[in-house]
């Protein structure tokens, strides 16, 4: 399939040297690595060489940190309950408004059983208050759980800043950090981080795969409980393929890091520049200069999102939106309601994140291809006349609301 | 991505009657900003005959939005204003061959636009009588509103009773849970708690029709559908109605025929669409009259 893939942080292509890594464990190497026979035996190693290759990409200080798990919201569950269940004197839970479903869906499951959920609200540029954070940590808090870096924003959060002053407060804190891991160096070893979500298929190892991350001496309960996998700590048979994919997919991040971090960002910086310069009434959402290097949001004023990505579909362009058309749901993202973004720019934003396969001429050709798609779209806007919105276009067209 | 039919595709990439319309008589701004889409409809009516000479639209909205308005423009154009007062949003969604479940609201939209165009023409006021919540039976395209309204007025207390009343829940079941919650709500509303065991109401009459009317509505939507049955050689008949299913008889070229299955299906959408309730078809070979023998 040919196109331009703007959407690696929806998922990434699996590279081709992962599938290359993978493919044995299919057939000569399918033991089951529990078993005592060298057909066991060899995959058992398989998997202990990933779980180094895993452990080096996060800046782990032991490899028994590693928890395979099945993808990023297993992690994200098993974290949450975990602290909740090891610690039933403590009844909260803090985290932000603008964490990954994973999370938010959990917590409000979780409000029902009588937990206080506490959120953390953001500014225009989606960032956190840490004095808000500082008066609500007590000895209350079970657990913290805020992202390392927005998934349709980019904007990182302070986790590391912010884990000390859980650790300080005798609190639990686990991130979310599927879109930091790989585009981010980590020393995990240096934090007072107690638990951190990875999702395999991110960083270009297959979907099916995740890890969580549990540092040392952390208390722990089981979510999936049966078997001795994983030292008894997520039971169920190993994905062995995905397992070995995801530590080769990690031992490529770590390589990559560096050019993530100077030449995907460079791209990166370029698509937004050259959108931004042609296309009026168009922003950046987010904390441009606090973010993922891959990532660029951008509000398209006046016209909705789903209509944006079919338009850019149409010319092989793959990005996503936002816009509360794409999920099916009658509100556009929290994250930009968060923020404070003005439906009429909510409903319009597109996201475009890039990876290390990006070229040149693919941002080179979105530049080009996106103002015509715009223009397009705002001819039909009833907001929109000639090359501008309609003075006071709110006022301009005010339709009964139904 | 969105299942959406080529109608609905060609509609959006290359729309119909996009853009301001000079000399229009008749205006409708309709949406909802907060789900992303508004539309304003604007209509040429010959005052002399009430004939649409010309529709146009602008829209803020989704590809199915953008195609709905599309079609609904060329489907008035040329009606007067009665007949085009008789476009359904379901006949919007047929014209375009379908639309997601997520997506009929804006099938609803262009619906509203047209009310809210003629009342503008007329120099009346349209109110919208319509509030939308959030999508909860996907089979069925029933929002959290309607349900509540409805659980709301018939005091109803199970999940099956939902069904009963609204079709909700009556597909997949996926939505039990979404379902619960809200019974759990409205009837803690009047004083009450949810049990998952309760018993539904009475089956009867739901939406305060009495049996004869139901009937004679069953017998409308089977007579609606015989011409076409006829022009293939076959016929239908109702045989018996018995709570929630209803007997009919294949005859003709309809007997047996392959599609049979897939033509109940239809019949059965459509009694459900008026019955406003969730029933089932069920095909049997004998006729009417043996049925009432046997007793």
């Amino acid at each position: 399939m040919t196109g331009i893939y703007f959407d690696n942080n929806a998922t990434t292509r699996v590279d081709p040297a992962v599938v290359e890594a993978m493919l044995p464990y299919f057939t000569e190497q399918f033991g089951n690595p529990s078993s005592m026979h060298s057909f066991g035996n060899k995959v058992g190693l398989a998997i202990k060489k990933a779980r180094m290759q895993v452990q080096e990409l996060l800046g782990a200080e032991h490899d028994s940190e590693i928890i395979f798990t099945s993808c990023g919201t297993e992690s994200d569950s098993t974290a949450l309950i975990s602290a909740l269940k090891a610690q039933p004197e403590r009844k909260e839970i803090i985290t932000t408004t603008v964490e990954h479903p994973a999370i938010l869906t959990l917590c409000t499951w979780l409000e029902k059983d009588g937990y206080k959920v506490h959120l953390l609200k953001v500014d225009g540029k989606g960032r956190l208050d840490l004095d808000e954070y500082k008066k609500l940590l007590s000895d209350q808090v079970a657990v913290v759980s805020v992202m390392w870096a927005n998934n349709e924003t980019g904007t990182f959060f302070p986790v590391v800043e912010m884990a000390e002053l859980a650790n300080a407060a005798g609190a639990m804190f686990h991130t979310d950090a599927v879109q930091a891991v790989g585009k981010v160096p980590l020393n995990l070893k240096d934090t007072k981080i107690d638990m951190l979500s990875v999702s395999g298929h991110k960083l270009h190892a297959p979907k099916g795969i995740g890890v969580l991350y549990l540092k040392r001496g952390t208390r722990f309960r089981p979510l999936l409980r049966g078997g001795h996998q994983e030292r008894g700590r997520r039971a169920g048979t190993e994905n062995t393929t995905s397992i070995v994919g995801l530590g080769k997919a990690a031992e490529m991040a770590l390589e990559a890091m560096q050019y993530e971090n100077t030449e995907v960002a460079r791209l990166r910086d370029k698509l937004e520049a050259g959108i931004l310069a042609k296309v009026p009434r168009a922003f950046v959402t987010g904390d441009p200069s606090n973010r993922l290097p891959n990532t660029c949001n951008i509000a398209f004023e006046f016209i909705e999102g789903e209509a944006i990505l079919l338009l850019l579909n149409k010319f092989g362009i793959a990005a996503s939106s936002g816009s509360a058309c794409t999920s099916g749901s009658l509100e556009p993202s929290h994250v930009m309601r968060a923020m404070g973004i003005p439906y009429t720019a909510a409903h319009g934003t597109v996201r475009f994140s890039l990876s290390r396969y990006s070229t040149e001429a693919e941002v080179d050709r979105v530049i080009a291809v996106v103002p015509e798609i715009i223009a397009q779209l705002r001819k039909l806007s009833p907001y929109w006349e000639g090359d501008g919105p309609k003075a006071e276009p709110e006022k301009a067209f005010a339709p009964t609301y139904a | 991505m969105w299942d959406y039919s080529d109608k609905v595709k060609e509609h959006f990439f290359q729309p119909r009657n996009a853009g301001v319309l000079e000399g229009a008589n008749g205006v409708g701004d309709v949406g909802s900003i907060s789900c992303g889409d508004a539309l304003r409809l604007m209509l040429k009516v010959e005052p002399e005959t009430d004939i649409i000479l010309d529709a146009h639209f602008q829209t803020f909205g989704c590809g199915s939005a953008i195609a709905s308005s599309s079609a609904l423009t060329e489907m008035i154009k040329g009606k007067t204003l009665d007949e085009a007062l008789k476009v359904s949003n379901q006949d919007i969604a047929d014209y375009l061959d379908g639309l997601p479940p997520e997506k009929m609201h804006c099938s609803v939209m262009g619906r509203e636009a047209l009310q809210a165009a003629v009342a503008n023409y007329r120099g009346e006021v349209w109110s919208d009588d319509h509030e939308e919540g959030a999508l909860v039976c996907k089979c069925f395209a029933i929002d959290a509103v309607l349900i509540e309204d409805t659980i709301r007025a018939n005091e109803l207390c199970s999940v099956q009773d939902v069904t009963n009343y609204t079709k909700a829940g009556g597909g997949c079941s996926s939505c039990h849970e979404g379902i619960e919650e809200i019974l759990a709500k409205v009837m803690a509303e009047r004083g009450e708690s949810f049990k998952p065991g309760a018993q539904p109401k009475e089956e009867a009459a739901p939406a305060g029709m009495t049996n004869l009317q139901r009937i004679r509505k069953i017998e409308a939507v089977l007579e609606s559908v015989r011409p076409q049955l006829k022009r293939d050689g076959g016929d239908i008949e109702l045989v018996d109605v018995d709570g929630k299913t209803i007997y009919v008889n294949m005859t003709g070229a309809c007997a047996g025929c392959q599609m049979e299955a897939l033509t109940l299906q239809g019949i059965q959408q459509k009694l459900m669409e008026e019955l406003k309730e969730f029933i089932k078809i069920v095909p049997t070979k004998v006729s009417s009259l043996t049925r009432a023998m046997k007793g």
